[in-house]
């Protein structure tokens, strides 16, 4: 069972950025006013950030990140490693997190490499992040953490079109040895591998003529094989199955309950969802922020950008102990506890 | 305990007029059932009585009662 600890490095700062163009559920004509409705009042998802086609996630990260190192006052050549956590590169090849090295102009000396997590990106992020700097002392580094998804999503497809939003977020890690560790659950399940999935475009189903041609799944459900899969009670069970005793084995080997934390930080899945594991956590409503209203699904973002549009004004200001949960492709899944102290935070940045 | 069930139901669905959901009800002809309703039932299933129900038990199911039956099963 990966239950660990990381002693000695610093959250040091926290930003987030998405795209200015926004669209609202209640304009999405391919269902009834009645699944509209429902749309917004059960999945919780309003309104949602969508990138113009050509736009990268890398965008999103390059664009945080510049607000965060200037707000942190970094030197740049300081960074010395910067991993990118994402299902959308920028190409097949080559790894986008040379790309954003590059143009954020961090230095060669800096180590760069991807790694491919969706709605588990950013707790599974931080373990690498802080455990690689842990062991080789590299002093500052950034986790870059986001998804574009509303482009590979069917238009026709009514369980995956509204539910998806654009976002991407940068978060800062030093080394210091008077900060407290960070705690860690991390798991995974490759059986459930075709849960959430895009069928065509890697090796095993190579892109081909047929990658693109629609099909019927279902009731207002039509997409082709180069477009997302979502298998939605399949991912809502897991997710009832798994997330809570997760977090709650993490709280038992540390001795502590859901009190001990201002704030219970969840991957943005869908409200009903959320609430339910809320609920099952016995954790009141005021310690559950929520971006999904406003920003939908933002996969892999999804816990920093919450934090960013719903937490700011708290963790710039004052020690904020938060437990964090990201679950779902893969499946992957996994549960954090970490502190934030007046942390550098920009406002939401608008590409 | 069927009952508790029912009135469990018309609390979480909105749209049932309380009281005409019966034991023997096809539950998709009670309300426009479709696949955010299947979820907000296995929630239910699982907040109120810490039962897991998938799609096969759903799909299956076509009354209220065949669902009760599935869920006291694994209580």
């Amino acid at each position: 069972m990966a239950i660990f600890s990381i002693p000695g490095v610093r959250l040091a700062g926290i930003a987030a950025a998405v795209p200015k163009k926004e669209v609202s559920n209640l304009d999405y004509h391919w269902v009834s006013e009645k699944d509209r409705e429902m749309l917004v009042k059960t999945v919780g998802v309003e309104k949602r950030r969508v990138a113009e086609p050509g736009t990268t996630t890398s965008d999103l990260c390059i664009a945080a990140a510049e607000q965060l190192i200037t707000g942190l006052g970094w030197d740049k050549n300081e960074i010395e490693l910067l991993i990118f956590i994402s299902q959308s590169r920028d190409y097949i090849i080559p790894s986008t997190s040379g790309i954003i090295q590059h143009k954020l102009g961090l230095p060669h000396s800096c180590v760069a490499f991807d790694i491919g997590l969706g709605c588990s990106g950013w707790v599974y992020g931080i373990s690498a992040m802080a455990g690689m700097m842990q062991a080789t002392r590299i002093k500052k580094g950034l986790l870059l953490v986001g998804d574009i998804s509303t482009l590979t999503a069917s238009y026709r497809d009514k369980s995956t079109y509204p539910l998806f939003g654009d976002a991407a977020t940068v978060t800062a890690f030093e080394l210091d040895e008077n900060v407290s560790p960070i705690h860690f659950n991390l798991e995974s399940d490759g059986s459930g591998f075709d849960a959430i999935i895009i069928p065509d475009g890697g090796l095993r189903n190579f892109i081909s003529k047929k990658s693109f041609d629609y099909k019927k799944y279902g009731e207002g459900i039509y997409r082709t094989n180069f477009q997302i899969a979502l298998n939605g009670i399949e991912v809502f069970n897991f997710a009832l199955r798994e997330v809570v005793p997760n977090a709650k084995k993490l709280l038992q080997s540390l001795s502590k309950t859901t009190s001990d934390f201002d704030y219970f930080v969840m991957h943005q899945a869908n409200l009903l969802m959320n609430e339910t594991i809320r609920k099952m956590m016995k954790v009141d409503k005021e310690k559950v922020p929520y971006s999904i209203r406003n920003f939908g699904n933002t996969s892999s973002a999804s816990i920093p950008l919450t934090i960013v549009v719903q937490l700011r004004e708290q963790i710039i200001s004052r020690k904020v102990q938060l437990l964090t949960s990201g679950f779902g492709v893969g499946l992957s899944w996994g549960s954090v506890a970490i502190e934030m102290d007046k942390v550098v935070c920009p406002e939401l940045v608008e590409y | 305990m069927i009952e508790e069930f029912i009135k469990n139901i018309e609390a979480e669905f909105e749209d049932l007029v309380p009281g005409k959901l019966k034991p023997e009800s096809n539950f998709r002809e009670a309300f426009e059932w479709n696949s955010i309703n299947a979820l907000i039932l296995i929630a239910l299933v699982k907040t109120e009585y810490e039962v897991s129900i998938n799609a096969e038990d759903i799909q299956k199911s076509k009354t209220v009662k065949d669902i009760f039956e599935i869920v006291k099963s694994r209580m």
